[in-house]
C-alpha cells in the first residue's frame, strides 16, 4: 500500500449554540461526529453526502480554516491542530483548497494576476521581477490567458473565476487541495471542464485530493476511494468500484439510486428517502439514519452501529451489513 | 458568399480596452447622477471662490477704515458692503470660507484617521479588542457635545490661545469628537467581510495579517468611508459655524462663516444691514447641500447592490 500523505484520526467539530442574556452554552451543533480516515499520496478521496452533513467543515477542519473541538489531522506526519501560528502558515504552502463559490471566494477589488500572485510574494517563494511569469504560466496550465492577468473577477464567467481560483491554489505546488464542491455552482457544461482540468493538474502534478461533493456522478469520474458521510458521521467507505457495485449501508444504496440514468426505458428500484435530514444539534439516537431507514428495527434505535471493515477495506456502520 | 468562422481561441482575441476597474465602473455611476453632478459643480465653484478669489481682490484682509467706509451698504467698491470696521465683506466672505472648508475637511480627516484604524482593528482581531475599542466609542457617543465643545472653547479662551492658533485646536477637537460614527461602520463592515469566502482563501493561502487588512479588508471599506467622510465634512461645516457663531470656534478677527453671521445677533445689522449676514449664510447653506448631495450620489455609484 502506498505511503499516507493525509490521517484524520477521529476528528470532531462542534459549533456551540448559545442562548439566553449571558450567551451560556445551550448545546451544541454537531457537524463532524468522530471521523475517521486516511488518503494516500496521489489518491483522489471522494466525500459525498446530503446538504448540511458536514462535508464541508471537515475539509475546512483539515485544512484548519476551523479549529477542531477533538481529534487529529495529520498531515506529513505533521499534527496541524497542534502547530503554532507561524509554522501553520508554512504548511499553508502545501495544502490548500478550491472553494464551491467562485463569485465570493474572489475579492472583486483585486486583479487576477494578484490574486492568484501574492501568496507566492507574501510567503517569499519568489522574486518581484519573475512573479509575473509564474502568475502566467499558472494561468495558462489553468486554461486561461496571459491578458487575464490585469483583469478584475467581475469581468469573468463563473467556469473562468473557477479556473482563477484553481490556479490560485495551484501556483503554490501544494501536494494536497480540498476541493469543496469545485463545480456545484457551475452550469452542467462547464462542471465537465473544470473537473477534466483537475484530473489533468492530478495526472501531471502528483496531487491529492480531498474531493467534496454531493454528486456522485462526479466523484465517480475522479476519486479512487469514496467516503459517504450522514449527519456529521461516516456510514461507509470504500474503493470507487467496490462502493458503486456492492453498496452495503442503506444511506449510500439511495444516493446511488438517486444518480440519473440517460436511458428513459430503463425500469430502476428507486430506494425514495422519506422525511428530512434531522438536527445536528440533537441527533437521533443509535443509528443516526434509523429515522429515514428502510430497514430500521429496534436495535437501529438503541445501540450505535460499529463502523467496521467488512473486508477489502470496505468500512461500514450499519447493523445489518 | 461565405461566412467567415469567427476566431474561437481565446488566445487570439486582443484584449480590449483598460481593464474595468470597480473605481472607474463607480465614477462612471456618479457622472449619470445629475443632482450630484450638480452639487460638485457647485462645490468646485465654492472651493475657487474660497481659495482662488482673495487674489483677485484689491483689499486687504487687515486693512479697515472705521472714519471713512463703516457699514457702507453694497456699491460699485465694495460689492457686499463693508462692516463696522470698514473692511470689505466679500473678502472676509471669501477668506472665512478658506477656513470654514479647512475646518470642515482636517476635522474629518482626523475622524477618519482615528475611526477607519480603530474600527478596522475592532472589526479583524474581533474579542478583547473588540470589546475595548467599542467600549471606548460608547463612552464617546454618550458624552454629549455641545457642552463640551463649549467647555473646551471656554478652555482655549481662557488660556489666551491666539484666535490664529485656535483653529488648529478646534480642528482637533471636532475630529476627535466624531471618530466613533466610522469607527462603528468600518468595524461593521469587516465583521461581514472577514466571514467572506475571500477572506477563507487569504487565511487557506497563508497571508499575513498586515496584508489581509490592508490589501484586502480596507479597500472594501473604501467605499462606506468617502460616503461617510463626505457627510462628515458637511456636519464639520455647520458644527464650526454653530460654535464659532457663539463665539467659542473660530473668533474674530480671523474670519469664519460662522462668526461672520454673529453679526445678526444686533438688532441694528440684522434689519438695516443684511448683507453681513445673508451671504455667510447662504455661504453654509450652499457648501452644505452641494456636499450632501454629492455624498448621497457617491453612496449610489459605490454601493454595489444599487446596480442600475
Amino acid at each position: 500500500m502506498s505511503e499516507v500523505l493525509l490521517e484524520v484520526d477521529h476528528l470532531k467539530k462542534y459549533f456551540p449554540i448559545t442562548g439566553g442574556v449571558f450567551q451560556r452554552r445551550v448545546g451544541d451543533v454537531k457537524a463532524v461526529d468522530d471521523v475517521s480516515f486516511t488518503i494516500n499520496k496521489g489518491e483522489s478521496f471522494g466525500l459525498v453526502g446530503e446538504s448540511g452533513c458536514g462535508k464541508s467543515t471537515i475539509g475546512r477542519t483539515i485544512l484548519r480554516l476551523l479549529e477542531k473541538t477533538e481529534g487529529k489531522v495529520i498531515f506529513n506526519g505533521q499534527d496541524i491542530h497542534k502547530l503554532s501560528k507561524e509554522q501553520m502558515r508554512g504548511m499553508r504552502t502545501k495544502m490548500q483548497i478550491v472553494f464551491q463559490d467562485p463569485f465570493s471566494s474572489l475579492n472583486p477589488r483585486i486583479k487576477v494576476g494578484e490574486a492568484i500572485g501574492e501568496a507566492l510574494l507574501d510567503h517569499g517563494l519568489v522574486r518581484r521581477k519573475e512573479l509575473k511569469a509564474r502568475v502566467i504560466e499558472t494561468l495558462q496550465i489553468c486554461g486561461l490567458a496571459d491578458y487575464h492577468y490585469d483583469r478584475y473577477p467581475h469581468e469573468f464567467s463563473g467556469g473562468q473565476r473557477q479556473r482563477i481560483g484553481i490556479a490560485r491554489a495551484l501556483i503554490m505546488n501544494p501536494e494536497f487541495i480540498v476541493a469543496d464542491e469545485p463545480v456545484s455552482a457551475l452550469d452542467v457544461s462547464i462542471q465537465a471542464q473544470i473537473i477534466n482540468l483537475l484530473s489533468d493538474l492530478q495526472r501531471d502534478k502528483q496531487l491529492t485530493y480531498l474531493f467534496i461533493s454531493h454528486d456522485l456522478s462526479v466523484v465517480e469520474h475522479l476519486c479512487d476511494r469514496i467516503g459517504v458521510m450522514y449527519l456529521g458521521s461516516m456510514v461507509e467507505m470504500a474503493s470507487k468500484d467496490e462502493l458503486f457495485r456492492n453498496p452495503l449501508h442503506p444511506y449510500t444504496k439511495a444516493l446511488l439510486s438517486a444518480i440519473p440514468v440517460p436511458d428513459p426505458t430503463l425500469k430502476r428500484e428507486r430506494i425514495v428517502l422519506k422525511g428530512d435530514i434531522p438536527s445536528p444539534a440533537n441527533p437521533p439516537s443509535g443509528c443516526k439514519f434509523h429515522t429515514r431507514c428502510p430497514l430500521a428495527s429496534d436495535i437501529c434505535k438503541q445501540e450505535i452501529p460499529e463502523y467496521r471493515n467488512v473486508g477489502d477495506n470496505h468500512f461500514v456502520a450499519c447493523h445489518f451489513a | 458568399m461565405s461566412l467567415e468562422a469567427a476566431p474561437l481561441d481565446m488566445k487570439t482575441q486582443v484584449p480590449a480596452k483598460q481593464p474595468d476597474s470597480p473605481w472607474r465602473i463607480a465614477i462612471r455611476r456618479f457622472t449619470r447622477n445629475r443632482l450630484a453632478v450638480i452639487g460638485l459643480l457647485i462645490l468646485v465653484v465654492m472651493v475657487l471662490f474660497c481659495v482662488v478669489g482673495p487674489w483677485f481682490s484689491p483689499y486687504d484682509l487687515l486693512e479697515y477704515d472705521v472714519k471713512n467706509k463703516k457699514n457702507l451698504a453694497p456699491n460699485a467698491e465694495h460689492w457686499l458692503g463693508t462692516d463696522k470696521l470698514g473692511r470689505d465683506t466679500l473678502l472676509r466672505l471669501m477668506l472665512a470660507g478658506r477656513i470654514s472648508l479647512l475646518v470642515g475637511l482636517v476635522a474629518t480627516a482626523i475622524s477618519i484617521l482615528i475611526g477607519a484604524t480603530l474600527g478596522a482593528l475592532a472589526g479583524f482581531y474581533r474579542r478583547f479588542a473588540d470589546t475595548i475599542i467599542m467600549r471606548i466609542a460608547d463612552v464617546f457617543m454618550a458624552l454629549p457635545t455641545l457642552p463640551i465643545l463649549i467647555i473646551m472653547g471656554a478652555i482655549l479662551s481662557d488660556l489666551k490661545v491666539e484666535p490664529k492658533h485656535r483653529v488648529y485646536f478646534l480642528m482637533l477637537i471636532l475630529g476627535v469628537l466624531g471618530w466613533t460614527t466610522i469607527a462603528r461602520l468600518v468595524r461593521g463592515q469587516i465583521l461581514t467581510l472577514r466571514e467572506q469566502e475571500f477572506m477563507q482563501a487569504t487565511e487557506a493561502l497563508g497571508l499575513r495579517d498586515r496584508r489581509k487588512i490592508f490589501r484586502h479588508l480596507m479597500p472594501n471599506t473604501i467605499p462606506i468611508i468617502i460616503v461617510t467622510a463626505t457627510l462628515g465634512v458637511a456636519g464639520a461645516i455647520i458644527a464650526e459655524s454653530a460654535l464659532s457663531f457663539l463665539g467659542i470656534g473660530v473668533v474674530p478677527p480671523t474670519p469664519s462663516w460662522g462668526n461672520m453671521i454673529t453679526s445678526a445677533n444686533s438688532l441694528i445689522d440684522f434689519r438695516r444691514r443684511p448683507w453681513l449676514w445673508i451671504p455667510p449664510g447662504m455661504c453654509i447653506l450652499i457648501t452644505v447641500v452641494a456636499i450632501n448631495l454629492i455624498g448621497d450620489g457617491l453612496r449610489d455609484a459605490l454601493d454595489p447592490k444599487m446596480k442600475k
